[in-house]
């Protein structure tokens, strides 16, 4: 498997407090990692400092074999990012919201690309809708649009189901891990559910002060800490 | 009525305006301006005399030309505010667009808003006043590019102070370019002003272009040096908020601020 993303050695430090120390992993085309850690355990910070948002105090990310702060441009035309915490102006309508960032992705026919996110999102009937007028679940659709718009071959999420509904996060889980697949788009995402990492994620990385506690395939975690469940897992590292 | 309730929502207020250099900046300011400001008005108007139907062109010509500064500068820095209030300038930022292109598309607004407001200006005074901004002739052109650099400086300045305190910081958005105001002699000559801000407005862009445009009106003369001087002075002003602004970005990055902003 192709990697796309690799951090090595990633760091952060806000003044004397540390964010991120040392944490290195790789994320593989097509392939969905769940980033899990209690409040403060730096999933934000790291997921910051993926965007550009945070300037790492050391350590490298490279996206698709470059480094991130010498292409940042060109590698982020390539990826793209959704948050339930990142709206989109309320005052535009649905569609226009789309057509802005499909022209700042530089999407050949921005048009066509816009109706087809929002045939896929389900969205068409709202298109000429303001976005003020969204339930958060469709607030979450759009914004999963916005994020397909480029096809990314990285999706990065900060907490895309909080506080959503349990049947609209497991619409949203849906529509994410079929697209992913579809297209072989590796995502990374944080989370502060577990059931939902582990339905949806391929391998997970458990986030604690900044320290990357455990990384790898749910079984494979479970067997090496000799736990009977992620859960257990889980509060069995971070407590 | 509740006393208790009032007093809780003064000490609301109380704690607020503790917290915030720019809220207690703002209750001195608008009242200092205004006073500085009209004052030299009057004491113009005083000295002026029986030259009164020039002042009405000084007047309108100043109106329109502060305008263009003004509209030049919000266009950048409240353009920029809206993207904090609607929260999308995460998004933004984590699109492949460059600090850049950011900067461009807000000057391009700017651009726009200046238009707009000179276009109407310019036909109110002249269908209301009967002056027209025109005969300032080939002058108008450096005029307004002036102006609207000096806009933009002070719009990059606006936005590095909001990058660096905060949505605390948003009034200066309103406020800055009135702090250049008095300064900038814009209905009365720099000659008016005490000495110790005569010196001031020697390093402010905008007073040659007013200046420069009362020579126009009153003498139909356009002296380069006025041009050249405020051309300079712009220069700096404009390369100097420029790189400040990306200084402030670049500090944001790392004390990780920026995904805060607007929260």
């Amino acid at each position: 498997m192709e990697t796309v993303l690799e951090v090595q050695e990633l760091s952060k430090f806000f003044g004397k407090i540390c964010a991120l120390k040392r944490v290195s992993f790789s994320l593989f085309s097509g392939e969905i990692l769940g980033i899990i850690g209690p409040n403060g355990a730096g999933k934000t910070t790291l997921i910051n400092c993926l965007l550009g948002l945070v300037s790492p105090t050391s350590g490298k990310i490279l996206y698709f074999g470059k480094d991130f702060f010498k292409n940042r441009s060109w590698i982020l035309s390539r990826i793209n990012f959704a948050s339930n915490y990142v709206a989109l102006p309320l005052s535009l309508t649905v569609e226009e919201n789309l057509l802005v960032y499909a022209y700042l992705y530089g999407i050949k026919k921005p048009q066509d690309q816009v109706a087809e996110m929002l045939r896929i999102f389900e969205l068409h009937e709202k298109r000429k809708k303001r976005t003020r007028t969204l339930s958060s679940g469709q607030m979450m659709r759009l914004c999963l649009a916005k994020a397909f718009l480029n096809s990314p071959r990285i999706l990065l999420l900060d907490e895309p189901t909080a506080g959503l509904d349990p049947e609209i996060a497991q619409k949203t889980h849906r529509l994410i891990s079929s697209y992913a697949r579809q297209k072989e788009m590796a995502v990374l995402f944080t989370s502060h559910n577990l059931t939902e990492v582990e339905r949806i994620s391929d391998r997970i990385l458990i986030l604690q002060n900044g320290k990357v506690k455990a990384l790898g395939k749910v079984p494979e975690l479970l067997k090496e800490f000799g736990s009977q469940s992620l859960e257990e897992l889980y509060f069995g590292l971070i407590s | 009525m509740n006393l208790r309730r009032v007093f809780a929502i003064f000490l609301r207020q109380l704690y607020l305006y503790r917290r915030s250099f720019t809220r207690i900046l703002d209750v001195f300011y608008w009242p200092t301006v205004d006073l500085l400001l009209w004052g030299f008005v009057t004491l113009y108007l005083e000295k002026a005399g029986a030259q009164m139907p020039q002042y009405v062109s000084f007047f309108l010509g100043g109106l329109i030309l502060w305008n263009i500064l003004l509209r030049a500068q919000q266009g950048l820095s409240v353009s920029f505010l809206e993207d904090i209030w609607a929260r999308n300038l995460l998004n933004l930022f984590v699109s492949p667009l460059t600090l850049n292109e950011y900067l461009a598309g807000l000057v391009l607004v700017s651009i726009v808003k200046v238009v707009i407001a000179f276009v109407v200006m310019t036909t109110l005074a002249a269908l209301f006043f009967g002056f027209k901004i025109f005969v300032l002739g080939t002058s108008l052109l450096p005029f307004i590019l002036n102006l609207c650099a000096l806009g933009w400086a002070i719009g990059l300045v606006t936005m590095a102070a909001i990058l660096r305190f905060g949505q605390e910081a948003e009034i200066l958005a309103w406020a800055l370019s009135f702090l250049f105001l008095p300064v900038s002699a814009v209905f009365y000559p720099v000659d008016v002003l005490p000495e110790m801000l005569q010196k001031i407005a020697a390093w402010v862009p905008s007073s040659y272009i007013f200046e420069g445009m009362r020579k126009v009106l009153l003498v139909k003369a356009f002296e380069k040096t006025l041009l050249l001087k405020a051309s300079l002075l712009n220069l700096a002003y404009f390369f100097g908020s420029y790189f400040l602004f990306l200084d402030t970005y670049r500090d944001a990055l790392k004390r990780g601020t920026i995904p805060k902003i607007g929260e």
